[in-house]
């Protein structure tokens, strides 16, 4: 199928030929650049989560909180409570970033959604970026929520809050890079939703539980979480004199995985949307 | 199995050009290769002097594509999805607001412009979509099935907003249709689709020349067709029935010897209602050998 000006069509067969066809190719409209776009995906998904999302963000908090309180009778301070109050504040992420993030993405392809994005010329990175972004920055009410009543639960220190400022983006980029690349590769979007469900049970199994008490193997599968390095660095920073090399570096094993998961989910997007 | 074999269409410049055809007849297979959604297997797509098979990219850059499905858009307001996709469109903050503005007021949409697009009427969905179709300017428009669910205010704005980018910048547009009447009366030129072919391509009137000499009968009866009347019984072979309603295409005169017979006697009693029109696409569509279930009359 083609589309050439009226004029060459109807006199003869050879206007059809490729070269007069090219003499009137028509002018490209603009790219969208990264940046821009990115923004313009970021603001518009931020918006439809708080349209669509606050019921959830609330189910995200009360989970956590709940979590923290039924630990409170097993758990009684030091190394274990800090490990709860990390565990349960990255959980909210894990729930939003991974969980939601998923179950979005595998809707919007299954039901034919990315079309939109894929007849814009749009950077794929600006749609997986903006939309991960919007999912990780939805979480920060929540996880703020969680940590402060967490570190008054349990008697601990307040002062190094701030590196939630770290953590939020880092795990978030790590957990939302997963759960995009999940909706995007699952074939069906019940798939995408099991995959999102599956990743956050492991956030929460493998992160608020206290780590010394589990045996070899589930630790090796709490090494391979990303979250984990997000509760680690966290929990961290509660202690009474923190290492902050330590911190730092759980930190970079979150920005690491984040960098590789949403590159996949970029991949996986390009995948989904030209079928 | 292929959705669409040795289709080979040229859309003019400027024109309105229609694929036709009932679902499945492989419209929406074409409109994706044609959008670089989806790569042929053979053949070439060229749009305004670009190869879209080997530069699948450059299609978002030529042709704006209003799809059936919105649920990217759905959880938006109005305002903030024409917005969005005209910055996605490459256009800069400023200029976005100022088309977001104009296209929303153009189609009378301004009023709904701060209402999440899934909380509104079919019809006023789907035209917050064509919206979006409209920001960011481009020479081709693609819309498929674009009027579904509209009421007669919002399909005059639709219609009015496509004429007015044909008149002022030589706009082109393919539309995807199943509306045999829409089809009619907005499109210059006209493929009839039919199981991943295309069995023929014209303009309408053109078209309808193929079935002139014949007319429509449609005959709807009270309960059950009065098959006791010769007549009748002899018009059975040729009507296509679906339920009470008869569908006939007869030459001229064998149709006012049917209309004779079902308004008198023993068949008028039976007879609910009786229309005779000139053949619509609907007609060449079944003469040319279609298969009629899926295309509709609104």
């Amino acid at each position: 199928m083609s589309v050439v000006p009226a004029e060459v069509l109807p006199s003869s067969a050879r206007a059809l030929e490729k070269a007069p066809a090219r003499r009137a190719s028509a002018e490209l409209g603009p790219r969208a650049r990264l940046w821009p776009a990115l923004v313009a995906v970021y603001r518009a998904q931020l918006s439809r989560a708080r349209v669509a999302r606050i019921p959830l963000l609330f189910v995200a908090t009360f989970q956590s909180v709940g979590i923290m309180i039924l630990m409170r009778g097993v758990v009684d301070g030091g190394g274990e409570a800090r490990a709860v109050v990390a565990g349960a504040s990255v959980l909210v992420v894990a729930f939003v970033a991974l969980n939601l993030l998923a179950q979005y993405f595998g809707q919007l392809r299954a039901s034919g959604g990315l079309d939109h994005y894929a007849t814009l010329p749009v950077p794929p990175a600006a749609v997986v970026l903006g939309a991960a972004g919007a999912y990780a920055s939805f979480t920060v009410p929540g996880t703020l929520v969680t940590a402060v009543f967490g570190c008054l639960l349990y008697g601990l220190p307040l002062a190094h809050l701030w590196v939630l400022a770290l953590v939020i983006p880092l795990a978030g980029a790590a957990l939302a890079g997963l759960g995009a690349a999940f909706g995007l590769l699952a074939p069906r979007p019940e798939l995408a939703t099991l995959l999102g469900q599956l990743g956050m049970s492991a956030a929460l199994l493998l992160g608020v539980l206290p780590a010394d008490r589990m045996p070899g193997v589930v630790r090796f599968a709490r090494d391979l979480l990303p979250s984990t390095y997000g509760v680690e660095a966290f929990a961290r920073t509660f202690g009474p004199d923190p290492d902050w090399a330590f911190v730092f570096g759980d930190l970079a094993v979150c920005a690491g995985v984040g960098v590789v998961s949403l590159a996949v989910a970029t991949w996986a997007y390009r995948r989904a949307a030209v079928r | 199995m292929k959705a669409t074999d040795g289709v080979d269409l040229d859309i003019r410049r400027g024109e309105i050009f229609g694929l036709l055809g009932p679902n499945g007849a492989g419209k929406s297979t074409l409109v994706r290769q044609l959008t670089g959604l989806m790569r042929p297997d053979r053949g070439s797509v060229e749009i305004l002097g670009h190869d879209i098979v080997c530069h699948p990219e450059r299609a978002a850059r030529i042709l704006a594509y209003l799809g059936q499905e919105s649920s990217a858009l759905d959880e938006l307001t109005v305002s903030l999805a024409a917005e969005t996709t005209a910055r996605l469109r490459g256009l800069e903050v400023r200029r976005a607001r100022a088309e977001r503005d104009a296209v929303l007021e153009e189609l009378g949409l301004t009023a709904l412009a701060s209402r999440p697009i899934r909380k509104l009427s079919g019809g006023q969905r789907r035209l917050a979509c064509f919206a979006t179709a409209l920001v960011g300017e481009r020479p081709l428009l693609v819309l498929d099935e674009p009027t579904t669910g509209m009421d007669p205010v919002a399909r005059r704005a639709v219609w009015s907003a496509v004429d007015r980018r044909r008149a002022e910048r030589g706009t082109t547009v393919l539309l995807v249709t199943h509306n045999v009447i829409e089809a009619e009366t907005v499109l210059d030129r006209v493929a009839v689709l039919d199981r991943g072919r295309v069995i023929a391509c014209d303009t309408p009137a053109g078209l309808k020349e193929q079935v002139a000499g014949e007319v429509r009968v449609e005959l709807v009866w009270r309960e059950s067709a009065p098959l006791h009347v010769p007549e009748v019984a002899a018009l059975r072979d040729r009507a296509v029935e679906s339920g009470r309603k008869w569908t006939l295409r007869l030459a001229p005169e064998e149709a006012r010897a049917a209309v004779a017979t079902v308004t008198g006697g023993a068949a008028f009693t039976a007879l609910d209602d009786f229309t005779l029109a000139t053949p619509s696409l609907e007609d060449v569509y079944l003469a040319l050998g279609g298969n009629v279930t899926g295309l509709v009359k609104a």
